[in-house]
């Protein structure tokens, strides 16, 4: 193996009442590609920071050698002109400025009278493009680009900065599978022009296929690292390393009893809210029972949040039509208040965005979509509130120093689990859950995983939107696929695999594919 | 463990508040040290009869800004308010109660103008206000056919400038305001000792007992000595009546009311407040009606002290009271705010003018020091989050 490129040793970092990184070292070699794997709140991104100077020299312990010198970096800058860059899971582009304009953002290609060449700047930009392989022209904005794209973009930008070390965070994550494969490829292509990359990922098959060696993190200290190739199993070893436990299955086992109907929707059409014309979802029937757990399975753009979301409350869309159905009674959805009214909660997909107030604390955050239940005449009773508060945070299993704690503060399992004591709190008919694990670690994963088996074994219904077929497989009982709007399938699970999956999933009609994009 | 943690989580997150208490404090000493005349009876009755708008103005402002909205016309429904109320009372000799009642029905009006357009049009309140600004200060002028109208009869100059004082006697002091005052932290204490048991009920942690009636007893202490400094000036201000109930319900609203709890959730993640069932147009509605029926109480209570209405009057109100709620804690992003926070800012900010004014500096300096305060509160604040690692 080459000689190391970078090497941080014993590195301590100490925020106030947390140790974050205990004792941490990590030898990357000059021209492989490293993983680092733990779950979230290990400390992989505190790590990230150090090393990138983000946490400048000074504010933690140990040393950082990279290329046989010692390193104190005081910013960002300082590390990118040694040529570390890291590549953050939110991108970091202009929307409204092109392609070449971002590549050089901060690092604008000036002429001798100090007003910026574009001639050059445009050429450059193309080349970089290139190295990528990404077809672009270099004057098109970002916006108009897929996630896709903007990813190989910000490789692009890395690579106009000389870089040595690229560090992605969660690169993929937001990704459909082509342009994973693609940016895997390329991060090949740059190890062989001699490129070291560092990659954190949560994917371990994505991992196992691209790494040469995985550190593994967890609670802040370094657990081992391996060198890929001289395992088989390396899969099971991570998850092992990552949990500090044996996994022996990720899906936790359950029996299934349905019961009788508790959710029926039908003849569900919802339009496009700007695109006149355009079904998003088309004509839906799908009923769930209690005790029963059923899947939605759809390709992005499939309409499968839409679905969901234009059912509670008509929070998407346009011109719905269709009915709703809670044991057996025909219900208004027309609101949210009214939908949860009926029993329907509907927990989001990106709970940042829309299922969290980041700047409050766990009580408030819980307590949110069902202040009615805590208050008489329109006062809210405090002291319920918390009480209500701390019994969902113990028995769902919250880690945070209280109740009072901010939401913006945890890690994303236990970010989950409050939006789930949210909408366990509405004490709702049927749970649905748009992708319940996205951004989670393994561990919390599970636990994730038992608390919709225990809700299901309380008699109410989960519905569960994945884009992980193995995820689908393992939790449900029953799984309606979605391919452009329309549903394509009613599978129940012993009789489902992830090819027979895919296939329904892709099932589409010949006079449909124009409207779909 | 918990109960300690949920202790120490809670005192963490209120140094803002008793950071700016603190601040306030040192003000105060500061100038009773350069003047002595500053904390005499006379002029803390001043100070509280001159910027009793201000304060009213900047309640209604901490929600709209909780919410994440601002509103730039509070200062132009003051004028308008005053102006309608004051072509009632003085021209056409109606009772006083008929000018109070329209001005607050001029500012009800106004709220549902621009509670429509926030809400229901979904235009930024910065242009809504901005516009309303304009025009309201329009229609002052119109409504008073540009001239100024002065003076009212007494009863509406009373509200601002009239005093409750002798009811009961008293040699050189007033009996009255003592026993009002007495009776408001009798009510006080007692409130807290029931919040205590109440928390006790439901057992969580409650700080020592001795801890708890110390603080009682500081907080009576420094009341009862601002009621002693008030009885031996003109006795209690009608207005301070009023203030006190409006930060009183303002602060429960707030605190503890479903529409409060809404506001807070609205400012503080608008999307997830909307698939949390919360009807964001008709709260936000609320929040414009409020506000504009506030002003319309400032507006009121502006002309009594002025004892008559201008076209021009409460010209750059609102940025006092937007000045008050951010030096109060409230956060430009919303979400964050309280509504003791702004007042203690609109006391900072009236205590430094009125300080300032006795040491005798130039307006011009005034105004210098009063810009320099914000943006400081505003730099420690965002110091503060910084350091407690809240990433927004």
């Amino acid at each position: 193996m080459n000689p190391p490129i970078l090497e941080m040793r014993g590195i301590t970092k100490t925020f106030p009442g947390v140790k974050a990184l205990q004792d941490v070292s990590l030898s990357v070699a000059r021209g492989e590609i490293h993983a680092i794997c733990g779950e979230n709140g290990a400390g992989k991104s505190t790590l990230m920071k150090v090393l990138s100077g983000v946490y400048p020299h000074g504010s933690y312990d140990g040393d950082i050698v990279f290329e046989d010198a010692p390193v104190a970096f005081s910013t960002i800058n300082d590390s990118e002109a040694k040529g570390i860059v890291i590549i953050h899971q939110e991108l970091a582009l202009s929307p409204y400025l092109s392609v070449a304009e971002n590549i050089f953002l901060g690092n604008e290609q000036r002429a001798r009278s100090g007003l910026i060449d574009w001639n050059h700047t445009n050429a450059e930009a193309a080349k970089l493009l290139a190295r990528v392989g990404l077809a672009e022209n270099p004057t098109t904005p970002i916006s108009q680009l897929g996630v896709g794209k903007q990813q190989l973009v910000e490789i692009a930008k890395a690579l106009s900065k000389q870089v040595k070390l690229l560090i992605l965070d969660e690169p993929t994550a937001a990704l459909n599978d082509t342009d994973s494969e693609h940016l895997l490829d390329l991060l090949r292509q740059l190890r062989d022009q001699g490129i070291t990359s560092i990659i954190i990922s949560h994917k371990l098959g994505e991992i196992e296929d691209i790494a040469d060696s995985t550190t593994i993190i967890r609670d802040g200290k370094t657990i081992e690292t391996i060198t890929m190739a001289e395992h088989d199993n390396v899969q099971d070893r991570i998850i092992r390393g990552m949990v500090g436990r044996d996994l022996e299955h990720r899906y936790p086992e359950r029996e299934s009893h349905p019961g009788e109907e508790i959710l029926r929707l039908e003849n569900w059409t919802v339009h496009h809210p700007t695109q006149t014309g355009r079904k998003v979802v088309d004509g839906a029937n799908l009923y769930v029972r209690a005790g029963e757990v059923v899947g939605i399975a759809g390709l992005m753009g499939a309409g499968r949040t839409e679905l969901a979301m234009s059912m509670f409350g008509r929070s998407y869309g346009k011109d719905i039509s269709g009915t709703v159905y809670v044991h057996g009674k025909k219900v208004d959805t027309s609101t949210v208040p009214k939908a949860i009214e009926a029993g329907i909660a509907y927990a989001t997909e990106d709970r940042k965005v829309y299922g969290l107030n980041l700047i409050e604390d766990i009580r408030r955050n819980i307590s949110s979509a069902a202040l009615g239940k805590l208050s008489k005449n329109g006062w809210v009773n405090g002291n319920e509130e918390l009480a209500v508060a701390e019994r969902y945070r113990k028995d769902l299993g919250v880690r945070a120093p209280s109740v009072l704690a901010l939401v913006g503060k945890l890690s994303g399992g236990n970010q989950q689990k409050v939006v789930l004591a949210k909408w366990l709190y509405t004490d709702p008919e049927v749970l649905i859950l748009d992708e319940p694990t996205r951004g989670i670690d393994v561990g919390a994963k599970f636990e994730i995983y038992q608390l919709i088996n225990a809700m299901v074994a309380a008699g109410k219904a989960v519905v569960v939107i994945s884009s992980e077929l193995p995820e689908i497989l393992g939790t449900c009982d029953r799984v309606y696929t979605l391919a452009y709007g329309r549903i394509t399938g009613d599978v129940p699970v012993a009789q489902a695999s992830q090819e027979r999956l895919m296939e329904l999933m892709t099932q589409e009609k010949s006079d449909q594919k124009e409207n779909v994009q | 463990m918990t109960a300690i943690a949920n202790v120490w989580e809670l005192a963490r997150r209120n140094v803002r508040q008793s950071g700016i208490l603190v601040a306030f404090v040192l003000i105060v000493a500061l100038f009773a040290v350069l003047n002595e005349n500053f904390l005499s009876p006379g002029n803390l009755t001043n100070i509280i009869l001159q910027y009793s708008y201000i304060l009213i103005l900047a309640i209604g402002m901490v929600i709209v800004i909780i919410a994440g909205h601002i509103d730039l016309s509070v200062g132009s429904v003051v004028a308008l308010a005053g102006s309608v109320s004051a072509v009632l009372v003085i021209k056409n000799g109606q009772p006083w109660w008929v000018g109070v009642i329209a001005a607050l029905a001029v500012g009800f009006v106004v709220g549902v103008w621009q509670g429509f357009w926030v809400a229901y049009v979904g235009i930024p309140a910065f242009i809504v206000t901005l516009a309303g600004m304009l025009l309201f200060r329009g229609l002052a002028a119109r409504v008073l056919e540009n001239i100024s109208l002065s003076p009212f009869n007494t009863p509406y100059t009373d509200i601002a400038g009239g005093f409750l004082n002798g009811l009961f006697g008293g040699n050189g002091y007033d009996v009255f305001t003592l026993v009002v005052f007495a009776i408001g932290v009798v009510g006080f204490a007692f409130s807290q000792w029931r919040a205590r048991q109440g928390k006790i009920r439901y057992q969580q942690a409650v700080e020592a007992i001795w801890l708890f009636a110390l603080k009682l007893v500081l907080i009576a202490a420094v009341v009862m000595w601002f009621a002693w400094q008030l009885a031996h000036s003109r006795g209690l201000p009608i207005i301070l009546i009023i203030l006190a109930v409006l930060i009183l319900a303002y602060s429960v609203i707030t605190q503890r009311s479903i529409f409060g709890r809404h506001v807070y959730a609205i400012g503080g993640n608008l999307h997830a407040a909307e698939l949390s069932g919360v009807k964001v147009k008709k709260i936000n509605m609320w929040i414009f009606i409020n506000i504009g029926t506030l002003a319309g109480l400032a507006g009121v209570v502006y002309s009594s002290r002025m004892n008559g209405a201008q076209p021009s009057a409460g010209n750059m109100f609102e940025l006092d009271a937007i000045a008050a709620c951010f030096i109060g804690g409230a956060s430009t992003t919303g979400g964050v705010g309280r509504v003791t926070g702004a007042m203690i800012g609109a006391l900072i900010m009236a205590v430094m003018s009125n300080g300032m004014q006795l040491m005798g500096l130039d307006q011009s300096v005034q105004q210098i020091v009063k810009g320099l305060v914000l943006l400081l509160a505003v730099a420690f604040d965002i110091f503060n989050k910084r350091r407690a690692g809240i990433a927004r």
